[in-house]
């Protein structure tokens, strides 16, 4: 797959729903997400790979928007924070941060969230430390972290609950 | 983001045509995790992206009957640590990749990529070298393997050729009643780059070392095989003698500089106690 212009035709999937979309090579898959489709949830930090506020999951694997090409998505399976919701019901990680109060500024909260819900996949049952090794990943300048680890412990183990 | 194109090859035939067309502004394109941002902060001059992830032997990890270990040169880092037998048999390759970036990078980083980025503090690369490993080569002039330890030529360049590009690399079987162990001093707990970094492989006959191999990384403009250290053990047991003599010999090769991450003299020390560690930790996993 090649092409001689700058713009470039995508078909990948988005949390579920086939997508269509005309985006730039150069573009990064935040990029893409944020300026051509309007799902403006995956943030921008650092935009190196250092703070995973862009964190989405790509094919069942957690990543840095910022470090995928918005053209090695086409095929894909692309899952972002707009899809984490059940609706109106907030996913157990979303009602375990707003109890918990695992946010000030926000901004890095949806990077949490979805990096929280791959371990949790991986891991149903996760003890602190291996919270926060899987989480450095993820950086906070508000809430330092306790209040974050806290809310996943809470949700992995309402979730477990729920099984 | 400069203006880059963006090809996704099938096979390695087309990726080295994909490259010799694209000339000197064509890159391969595994993880992205090192070679996106360069793009992005234009520290290298790139055009064309080659996506090389489609070409099914690139993402590949494969036991060989004889206990060998190829592992695709695209293959995520996950894929390796996360690996039963890897862990198992190669521990020092699943600790190194264990810790670079965090699991988001580690996703989509690769051996491949982190071995052609050339980083003298690269994490996997000294592993990748005590275990032997040899670099597959594809390009205009055809294939041939490069051994990991002579593959990078200085702080961010290695020996490929225009046009040339890592398809996998190959690790032999480590010999019977062998140890192995990495390790790195880092001053946080994890996602930062190595003060230092060492790694070890020994093989014994009876309690006598028949084979040894040291590698270090951020110590010097490349990552560094360390003879030295592998001769003051060879033919002997290890004794607290001969393993002070191991790590007296990894400081006389180091020559680190000082910079942000630590001094000459912090890194120094560092090199003869992450090669104490190694060799412990190896020696304990070679009796187990």
């Amino acid at each position: 797959m090649t092409t001689t212009d700058d713009a470039i035709l995508i078909r990948t999937t988005i949390n579920g729903d086939p997508v269509t979309f005309l985006s730039s090579q150069r573009d990064s898959l935040l990029e893409a997400l944020r300026e051509r489709l309007n799902m403006t949830g995956a943030k921008e930090g650092c935009n190196n790979g250092n703070c995973g506020a862009c964190s989405v999951m790509l094919d069942g694997r957690l990543v840095n928007s910022c470090l995928v090409l918005a053209a090695e998505v086409e095929g894909a399976h692309v899952d972002t924070i707009e899809g984490m919701a059940d609706g109106e019901t907030l996913h157990p990680l979303q009602q375990a941060f707003l109890e918990e109060a695992a946010l000030q500024c926000g901004i890095c909260t949806p990077g949490f969230l979805m990096s929280s819900r791959a371990l949790l996949a991986e891991n149903p049952t996760p003890t602190e430390e291996e919270v926060r090794f899987w989480l450095a990943g993820n950086l906070c300048r508000c809430t330092g972290y306790d209040k974050i680890v806290r809310a996943v412990l809470k949700a992995a183990g309402e979730m477990n609950e729920a099984r | 983001m400069q203006a880059v194109k963006y090809a996704r090859a099938s096979s390695v035939d087309e990726a080295v045509t994909l490259l010799r067309d694209g000339g000197d502004t064509a890159r391969v394109l595994a993880g992205g995790t090192d070679v996106i941002v360069q793009a992005r902060e234009r520290r290298r001059h790139i055009e064309l992206f080659v996506d090389i992830k489609h070409i099914p032997e690139l993402t590949s990890l494969t036991h060989e009957g004889d206990g060998g270990l190829t592992v695709g040169a695209a293959t995520p880092l996950y894929r390796i640590y996360g690996d039963t037998e890897v862990v198992r048999r190669f521990p020092a390759l699943a600790e190194s990749t264990h810790v670079i970036g965090g699991k988001a990078v580690q996703g989509r980083a690769s051996l491949g990529g982190n071995l052609a980025n050339a980083s003298p503090a690269a994490d996997s690369i000294p592993a990748m070298i005590v275990l032997a490993g040899v670099a597959r080569v594809a390009g205009p002039g055809g294939a041939r393997e490069v051994p990991v330890a002579e593959f990078c030529s200085g702080p961010g360049r290695n020996v490929l050729q225009p046009g040339e590009f890592i398809t996998s690399i190959h690790f032999p079987p480590p010999a019977a009643g062998s140890g192995q162990a990495w390790e790195r001093f880092i001053p946080r707990n994890e996602m930062d780059i190595a003060v230092v970094n060492a790694a070890t492989y020994l093989a014994f006959d009876g309690d006598v070392v028949t084979e040894a191999r040291f590698a270090l990384g951020a110590v010097a403009a490349t990552p560094l095989s360390v003879p030295a250290a592998a001769a003051a053990v060879i033919g002997r047991r290890l004794t607290d003698e001969t393993i002070a003599a191991a790590a007296e010999a990894a400081r006389q090769t180091a020559t680190p500089i000082s910079d942000m991450r630590g001094t000459v003299r912090q890194r120094k020390h560092l090199v003869g106690v992450l090669t104490e560690h190694v060799i412990r930790r190896a020696v304990e996993r070679a009796r187990a």
